[in-house]
């Protein structure tokens, strides 16, 4: 019946359909070139990402350390800065433009080559085809040159760093490029507004492209290329976040690329599309006339909302899994969790106005977006909610993963929730640019977000790489991350209520923010911690990777698709046996079955459906949606 | 390992209240009329998100204390939610969120919405790297004409300030805010060159000058004295340094400074500011 | 499907079957043509937006030769776009030769918009039209004018020339090997141009339209 449906479209599409699961017989490539460099296999793929995202967030790390170090003892000296960065820091000593241009490269580095990266581009290219019982991505070759293209970018932002000439150090206009500093701050001699910005523009612009073939892949391997049985709510809530954050990034990353070509060339072409007139330079009227900074911010912010919650909704996803799979119980609320997710990713379209209050938006365009912004909560708190109720009478087995999925949550509330301070029009008066800021989005994303990569890296290793990792170390990982980055970002709160502005090179010059000197000491002294103890996660990846105790097939008596196969899996997943699934994710405690937990691809014993008399008028094959029925 | 869990998620939990509650570090004394509203809608607010984060924690420090898997091989609750629960928990977050977003418009509205109050002060402000300049229209209550091409670091003519013009002789640029306490005073922001943001944490007030717009904001401050204006936009290098002064001075003290000249005017304004110092904190 | 095998869900998105019915190439095409048109939804609402914003604005297109040249544009792309139609209605039918030779009357559409389009380019550019300013006969007509008219003509035109030459391209590719390609891949293609040209549906009022000069030129 479906096929009669199907074939009223001519020959070609059941054709291709039988092309699409054909082509996951690519036969394993054998030069270490086609294997490990260029390969098409969507887990070489996943774990070029990591790998990427592993070193930009080390780079990113080491310099938000450095930031730190400038901020608290300002004017030190230090020698190995002389030798490494001898126009940055003469002498040892940071310069004020050496500093903005860490902040921006840090900024940069994290948002768009780790969080962008790591989550989407790295576990979902590994595990979403592996989850839904595909092959492969819908398309392998592109999904090569997406990763591919996403390297030349990050190239090209290194580069950045490096170029010489007019300026001898990476850009300083901060992540957000605003213009006109970026447009025209080389005509203002601004240092680090020549080569070195056109280079972040271009890799900005570079990555777009990457990310936007990237998420066409993955919506068509979702649609498309789902097993027998596969229906959307039994998918894992994983593959439903990278779904939507596909959706999103589609939506998101094409109106990036437009402004930033047009940023481009109001440097390099002398058009004025974000510069006005009449602006000087203290002595000569410069050529620019008609353009808006202010269109920049809508373009650039219509994008960097949704982006956030690009960086954020993987993290999401994941969390719900490894939280349902360590407390042996099935998502609660789990189509609440997926009309949740797609609610904040719709919403996240509509607010992007929050970020520019203060920027003399017209005020009542401001109200609008405030409101729309609270309400962006409500979904949020339908997530914290669930994922209490997950817990909630469960038993929980406290893996490294699941303690870095508990501190999601817990991180993720304690950030999410000054974002409703933000939202307010009138208290972003005073809190706009200021630590708070900073103290909410490192919260939610600079660690939240991050701890679901961690959650997610000690989780998946074992199907990565076919060894676990080290529980011990990862304990011992944990601990001090999760306090320490509570004690790096809650203070921030503080500083920002005293008025603390960001971006600032030190905080010599005003007599307000000598009160808060003894914080500022103690959150450069957590950092410092923090940052020393991710060295430990570094050894445990790479020693677990070579001498990790073996890991079977389903070490942490898992439900879905990825642990029905080997550790690792064969080239095409599933070695041409593409299993049916039975029932939902998340089928835990099953009342009455032999295990704690039920795959997905264990047929019902007796017949299709299980009576539902047999276990107390609970329908065990139901998918974790309340009271739904197929 | 559970019970570890969850007592230092209490214990992070308490240590952060405790670091907003102590009363150490906190908003400076708000100095303008609708400062007081502005703290009175943060302290709601920084009450109800206290309240949830709090809330939040408990219970997932108590879910972590509590069902640590036991070795008897008992299973978990097999539940896959409840509808109910789901409607009431989004109802009650609708509501609360939403009802915090409106209550948040009232000092915006004040602010933004309505224009300045009949008789308020007039101040031009050209902001630039990296400095400040505060542009008096002097007895005649006009501001002189500017232009841009006249514009001229070297003989100190910051705004482009049009000598020709017979409004502009008896004007005032300075790099200070003079402002009279009690009285409304309305800013028309300006950027010279890239966007710059004037803040005053005692105002609780912070508005982006940028280029190409003249954007006008009104305040009124209320309490004498000196007090620190921040740059919060990034716009350089020195945007660190981006520092000037507000002076909110009585009303004779006011009137004395506004009717000097140019040189007068900068003149006296320093020796007010040892007048009146900077609160130390 | 496999027989024996008795599946829980049977409709088109309980898994092994393609939900929308289209494979993935087009579904592919279709999600690259959602995300170009957010690239040129960005162009031409930045460009409203600097308009907008403007005291003035140029409005130089005489009728002829611009407006002229433009209309005889659109109706290349709307013509194009017919033949393209013919040419997958053919390759439905298996008919190669006419599949090719209508695709070959749409590439000839294509390449016509092209060079006319290069010629008004290169009038525009003879008249003083910079990226960065206005031709000095505009720029004294209309004072208060910003210089961006020439940034948005060149930027977005030059982007819609781009996306067409692609698609001239990529047409001639799937006319040269039209019996080895499958009637989707025709089919997509024909997606993409049928795209190509919507845009323009979108460009020629925005930038042409709006911009007639009604006093009659000089
Ligand atoms: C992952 C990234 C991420 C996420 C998820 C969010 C989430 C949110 N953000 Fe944030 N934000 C950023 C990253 C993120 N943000 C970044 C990077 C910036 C700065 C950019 C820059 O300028 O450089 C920023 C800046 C920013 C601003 C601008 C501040 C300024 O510059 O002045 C605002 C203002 O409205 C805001 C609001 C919000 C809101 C309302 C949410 C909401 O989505 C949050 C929703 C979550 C909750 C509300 C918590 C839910 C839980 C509960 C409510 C618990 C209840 C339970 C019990 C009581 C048991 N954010
Ligand atoms: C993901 C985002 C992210 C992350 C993780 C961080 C991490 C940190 N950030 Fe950063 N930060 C930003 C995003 C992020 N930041 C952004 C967007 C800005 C704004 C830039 C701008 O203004 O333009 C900023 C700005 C910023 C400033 C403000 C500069 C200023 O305005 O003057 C400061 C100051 O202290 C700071 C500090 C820190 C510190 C100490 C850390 C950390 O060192 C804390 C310790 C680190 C970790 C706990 C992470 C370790 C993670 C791993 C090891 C990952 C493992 C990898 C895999 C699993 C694959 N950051
Ligand atoms: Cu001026 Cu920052
Ligand atoms: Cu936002």
């Amino acid at each position: 019946m479906a096929e009669a449906a199907i074939h009223d479209d001519g020959r070609d599409v059941v054709e291709t359909h039988h092309a699409a699961v054909a082509h996951g017989h690519h036969g394993p490539p054998t030069s270490f070139i086609r294997k490990y460099i260029f390969s098409i296999d969507h887990k070489v793929i996943g774990i070029q990402y990591l790998l990427l995202a592993l070193f930009s967030v080390f780079i990113g790390m080491i310099m938000s350390v450095l930031m730190r170090m400038n901020l608290t003892w300002p004017g030190t000296k230090w020698p190995i800065l002389a030798t490494l960065f001898p126009e940055g820091a003469p002498g040892g000593v940071m310069t004020p433009e050496f500093y903005l241009s860490l902040v921006t490269m840090h900024g940069t580095m994290m948002v768009f080559y780790v969080l962008t990266t790591a989550p989407q581009g790295g576990f979902g290219n590994y595990f979403l085809p592996i989850q839904i019982g595909a092959e492969d991505m819908a398309f392998p070759n592109l999904n090569m040159l997406s990763f591919w293209v996403t390297f030349v970018a990050l190239a090209v932002l290194v580069a950045a760093i490096f170029v010489s000439g007019s300026t001898v150090i990476g850009p300083t206009g901060g992540w957000t490029g605003y213009p006109t500093l970026s447009a025209i701050g080389d005509k203002l001699n601004v240092p680090g507004m020549g080569m070195g910005m056109n280079l972040w523009i271009i890799s900005i612009a570079i990555f777009c492209i990457a990310s936007l073939l990237g998420a066409l892949n993955f919506i068509v391997t979702l649609l498309n290329l789902r097993a027998r049985g596969m229906t959307l709510m039994r998918m894992p809530l994983t593959c439903w976040a990278w779904f939507t954050t596909a959706v999103l990034a589609l939506l998101a990353f094409p109106v990036l690329l437009a402004a930033g070509v047009l940023l481009l060339l109001d440097r390099t072409a002398g058009t004025s599309f974000f510069v006005p007139g009449g602006l000087s330079n203290g002595e000569t009227v410069l050529p620019h006339n008609g353009g808006s900074p202010i269109l920049w911010q809508h373009l650039f912010w219509f994008f960097g909302h949704p982006e956030v919650y690009i960086a954020i909704l993987p993290g999401m996803g994941a969390t719900s899994h490894i939280l349902s799979t360590f407390a042996r119980k099935p998502v609660f609320g789990y189509r609440a969790m997926v009309f949740a997710m797609f609610a904040i990713g719709l919403l996240g379209f509509f607010v992007w106005g929050h970020h520019m209050f203060i920027s003399g938006m017209s005020p009542y365009t401001g109200m609008a977006f405030s409101i729309l912004t609270l309400s962006i909560g409500v979904p949020s708190a339908i997530k914290t909610f669930n994922w209490l109720g997950t817990l909630w009478g469960s038993q929980i087995r406290f893996t490294t993963p699941m303690l870095f999925a508990i501190g999601f949550v817990s991180l993720f509330v304690a950030g999410g929730i000054t974002g409703l301070v933000l939202g307010q029009s009138t208290l972003d008066l005073s809190m706009h640019d200021t630590y708070f800021v900073l103290g909410h989005f490192h919260l939610v994303m600079g660690v939240a977000a991050i701890f679901g990569m961690f959650a997610g890296t000690y989780f998946w290793f074992p199907k990565m790489f076919g060894r676990m990792m080290n529980e011990t170390l990862g304990k011992i990982h944990f601990w001090p991350t999760f306090i320490g980055v509570y004690a790096i970002f809650i203070p921030m709160h503080i500083m920002g209520i005293v008025g603390m502005p960001r971006r600032y090179a030190a905080f010599t010059e005003y007599e307000f923010l000598r009160s808060l000197d003894p914080l500022v000491m103690f959150v450069t002294i957590a950092a410092i911690v923090t940052a020393l103890v991710q060295f430990l996660f570094l050894y445990n990846f790479f020693w677990s990777m070579f001498k990790g105790e073996k890991a079977s097939a389903n070490p942490w008596e898992a439900t879905t698709l990825e642990w029905v196969v080997p550790s690792p899996p064969p080239h095409d997943n599933f070695a041409g046996n593409v299993p049916t699934v039975y029932r939902g994710a998340y089928e835990f405690s099953v009342p009455g079955a032999p295990e704690d937990y039920v795959l997905q691809t264990t047929p019902d014993a007796t017949s299709e459906n299980v009576t539902p008399a047999a276990h107390g008028g609970v329908e065990v094959s139901g998918n974790g949606g309340n009271g739904h029925k197929h | 390992m559970g019970r570890a869990l969850g007592v230092l998620i209490w214990l992070i939990t308490l240590a952060s209240v405790l670091l907003f509650t102590n009363g150490s570090w906190w908003f400076p004394p708000s100095i303008s009329e609708h400062g007081p509203a502005y703290d009175r809608q943060f302290l709601i607010t920084i009450i109800v998100v206290g309240l949830a984060f709090t809330a939040a924690q408990i219970g997932l420090g108590y879910a972590v204390w509590r069902y640590s898997a036991r070795r008897t091989g008992e299973r978990a609750v097999y539940s896959h939610g409840n509808n109910k629960l789901e409607a009431l928990w989004t109802v009650i977050t609708a509501i609360i969120f939403i009802g915090l977003g409106i209550a948040g418009q009232r000092v915006w509205a004040q602010l933004h919405f309505r224009p300045a109050p009949a008789g308020s002060a007039q101040v031009q402000v050209v902001a630039q790297q990296f400095q400040w300049n505060f542009h008096y229209p002097g007895a005649d209550g006009k501001f002189g004409r500017t232009d841009p091409a006249k514009i001229n670091d070297s003989s100190l003519n910051f705004i482009g300030l049009d000598e020709a013009d017979a409004a502009s002789t008896d004007d005032s640029v300075v790099g200070s805010l003079v402002t009279q306490v009690n009285r409304p005073v309305e800013l028309t922001l300006r950027a010279r060159d890239v966007t710059h943001s004037f803040w005053v944490p005692e105002l609780r007030f912070k508005q982006d000058a940028v280029p190409g717009l003249d954007i006008k904001v009104h305040f009124t401050p209320q309490q004498v004295g000196r007090y620190e204006i921040a740059c919060a936009e990034l716009c350089g290098q020195l945007h660190y340094k981006m520092r000037s002064f507000l002076l909110v001075l009585p009303e004779p003290e006011y009137r004395e400074l506004t009717a000097m000249s140019q040189a007068q005017f900068q003149k006296r304004v320093t020796e007010l500011f040892t007048k009146y110092p900077l609160a130390r904190r | 499907m496999h027989a024996g095998e008795h599946l829980a869900t049977t409709d088109e998105w309980g898994g092994g079957a393609l939900p929308y019915h289209v494979g993935h190439k087009k579904l592919g095409m279709w999600l690259f043509i959602i995300s170009d048109a957010m690239t040129f939804s960005a162009l031409l609402i930045g460009y409203s937006y600097v308009r907008a914003s403007s005291d003035q604005w140029p409005t130089p297109f005489p009728f002829y030769p611009s407006i002229i040249f433009s209309t005889v544009m659109t109706l290349c792309l709307l013509a194009s776009s017919f033949t393209m139609v013919m040419a997958v209605g053919a390759s439905a039918r298996k008919n190669y030769k006419a599949t090719r030779r209508w695709i070959g009357l749409t590439i000839l559409g294509g390449l016509t918009f092209l060079v006319l389009h290069l010629i008004e380019w290169k009038h525009l550019i003879d008249e003083g039209l910079r990226p960065f300013s206005l031709a000095h006969e505009w720029a004294v007509r209309w004072p208060n004018s910003p210089p961006l008219m020439g940034a948005t003509f060149f930027a977005i035109t030059g982007l819609h020339m781009f996306h067409v030459l692609t698609g001239v391209l990529y047409l001639a590719y799937i006319a040269l090997r039209v019996r080895r390609v499958r009637h989707e891949d025709v089919e997509i293609s024909g997606l993409y141009w049928h795209f190509v040209d919507l845009v323009w549906m979108f460009v020629f009022p925005l930038i042409y339209l709006m911009s007639v000069d009604m006093t009659g030129g000089h």
